[in-house]
């Protein structure tokens, strides 16, 4: 088997690897709500207080705690996925036989990663949006078109990308530093900032809002949440989606380099 | 539960000797734990830096000041971190269960709470008191402080880590049942320390009720923190649970008590 259909077979293989864990996709199910329901309230008071913040109101301000709840796990902000089998492989030396297979090895990682996060969305995406629809229901906001919907879609596909990405770069660390665990606990915290799962950038002050909104952390969750709620639209919408596909396409290339270079490295050390 | 140690000192001293050897361990690799102590410190210090970005656009949220939300979330963090570096490694009593180590760990002379509690003992977890001293230090400028309220401040600081000690070994125990769903501990124990970050006028009477009568959270901070700043309770609740903190928490140790009793009897191993 080669091409798209191999990388179809490993994306459904990680699917299901995932689908195993029942317990704890309830669990975290459950979780995502309860931290849904307190930012929920946390924002509502500053909403009160600040009507218009950032250009949301209140409702902008509830659907997009249940849109982070809802996308924590399947862009993976904090860390996690297939790139945590990456570091550990490169820790212990398996990582050698991955490079030497007739497949490419960020593509694999890459399909793994992708069924992932599409388990993810499923369930612990899927349920926490139609609980906070339910507790919220007279703020909550679903997308307002179908153009909406499918940009919004698109965009947390790219979303998952930049953030395999960015989590292949950290922790391809490995190669050179053999611990990771200190470059992924510093990327985790880079991504929880400026992805607007802490606070949504639009409401962060000045230069600092311009700033984060052009880094790729945005597309984890700023990016898709404006598109669903309609603040992206038109041509805000393209721009969007268009700066979210730059941020994949230069940093997959970024990974491309740094696994030239750290394959070069596992050959100096194995010679 | 009712073995002895077999040397004087009890469970406190295997606490310490078990501890003890996972710190020399973990300053084996010096570096890595410099990084993840400060690393630790940045992830939970990143929450008090989203309240203050908060206080670019508003003045007071649910009515509270920021020096003043300084002071919840400087208690909580407090509580929270004390019970997260005692007993924190609790939360993995699922893989325990899973790899067959909790039985190793329960025909050893040593209580099986002792053994969960210090496995892998993260003293990096210090980062996480220091953080909140901080913030509690840098609020406390605001509190006019009298003896009585010393005397509130030191009971709300060893109630609110017994109560989060408490939610750590409780909700923990749903691994004895089911192996794989630690996460749903994390609900009730770093959801309790996010809820009590802010000032309970955010969220509804019924909620805060709750928090104070079923679930007691509210004991954590809050009740306490009103005392300290002299304010009246916004919900015109009595003003005798500023001071009752101990209550709760003195059940919750009982209700904890019993179900790791029933967790443990309840276990069976995996092993063949």
């Amino acid at each position: 088997m080669t091409g798209p259909g191999l990388h179809v077979a490993i994306a459904t293989r990680a699917f299901r690897r995932y689908s195993t864990y029942r317990a704890a996709t309830l669990a975290g199910i459950f979780t995502n709500s309860v931290f849904g329901v307190i930012y929920s309230y946390a924002y509502l008071a500053l909403w009160d207080q600040r009507p218009h913040a950032g250009g949301y109101d209140a409702g902008d301000a509830v659907t997009y705690v249940w849109i982070g709840q809802a996308l924590l796990m399947t862009v993976a902000v904090w860390g996690g996925g297939t790139t945590d089998d990456l570091a550990e492989r490169i820790r212990n030396g398996d990582v050698a036989v991955d490079l030497y297979r007739p497949v490419g090895l960020l593509g694999w990682y890459l399909a793994g990663d992708l069924g992932r996060a599409a388990y993810h969305l499923l369930t612990r995406g899927l349920a926490p949006t139609v609980i906070g629809w339910l507790v919220f229901h007279d703020l909550f906001r679903w997308p307002g078109s179908p153009v909406a919907a499918a940009g919004a879609m698109a965009s947390i596909a790219l979303a998952v990308v930049v953030s395999f990405a960015m989590r292949f770069l950290f922790a391809s660390t490995s190669f050179w530093l053999l611990d990771a665990q200190g470059a992924r606990l510093l990327g985790g915290v880079l991504a929880l900032f400026f992805s607007g799962m802490m606070l949504p950038l639009v409401i962060f002050p000045g230069a600092l809002r311009t700033v984060a909104l052009a880094l790729p952390w945005a597309s984890y969750l700023q990016t898709p949440a404006d598109i669903w709620l309609g603040q992206r639209a038109g041509w805000g919408l393209v721009t969007g989606l268009g700066l979210q596909l730059l941020w994949a396409l230069v940093l997959l290339g970024c990974c491309q380099l740094v696994l030239a270079a750290a394959t070069r490295k596992v050959v100096v050390q194995g010679g | 539960m009712a073995e002895r140690a077999p040397w004087p000192g009890g469970p406190l001293a295997d606490y310490r000797a078990i501890a003890g050897m996972w710190v020399r361990a973990s300053l084996a690799y010096r570096a890595s734990f410099w990084v993840m102590t400060v690393g630790g410190a940045l992830v939970t210090g990143l929450d008090f830096v989203g309240l203050w970005l908060m206080f670019h656009t508003i003045d007071t949220l649910g009515g509270f000041t920021l020096p003043e939300i300084g002071l919840l979330y400087g208690a909580t963090g407090l509580g929270i971190g004390v019970a997260d570096l005692l007993i924190g490694s609790v939360e993995r009593i699922g893989v325990h269960v899973r790899m067959g180590t909790l039985d190793t760990m329960m025909v050893r002379p040593v209580p099986l709470l002792v053994q969960v509690c210090a496995d892998r003992f993260q003293l990096r977890r210090l980062s996480r008191i220091v953080q909140a001293l901080v913030v509690f230090g840098w609020a406390a400028w605001s509190v006019d402080w009298t003896p009585s309220r010393v005397l509130v401040a030191l009971m709300m600081v060893v109630c609110s880590s017994t109560i989060f000690f408490c939610l750590f070994v409780v909700f923990s125990c749903v691994q004895f049942w089911t192996s794989d769903a630690s996460e749903f501990a994390n609900a009730f124990t770093y959801g309790g320390n996010t809820i009590t970050q802010y000032p309970l006028t955010v969220f509804p009477r019924e909620l805060v009720k709750s928090l104070t009568f079923v679930l007691p959270l509210a004991f954590v901070n809050w009740y306490p923190c009103l005392y300290l700043l002299g304010r009246p309770d916004p919900f015109g609740l009595p003003d005798w649970l500023q001071l009752a903190a101990p209550v709760p928490a003195l059940v919750l140790v009982a209700v904890t008590a019993l179900v790791w009793r029933t967790g443990v009897r309840h276990y069976t191993s995996t092993g063949s």
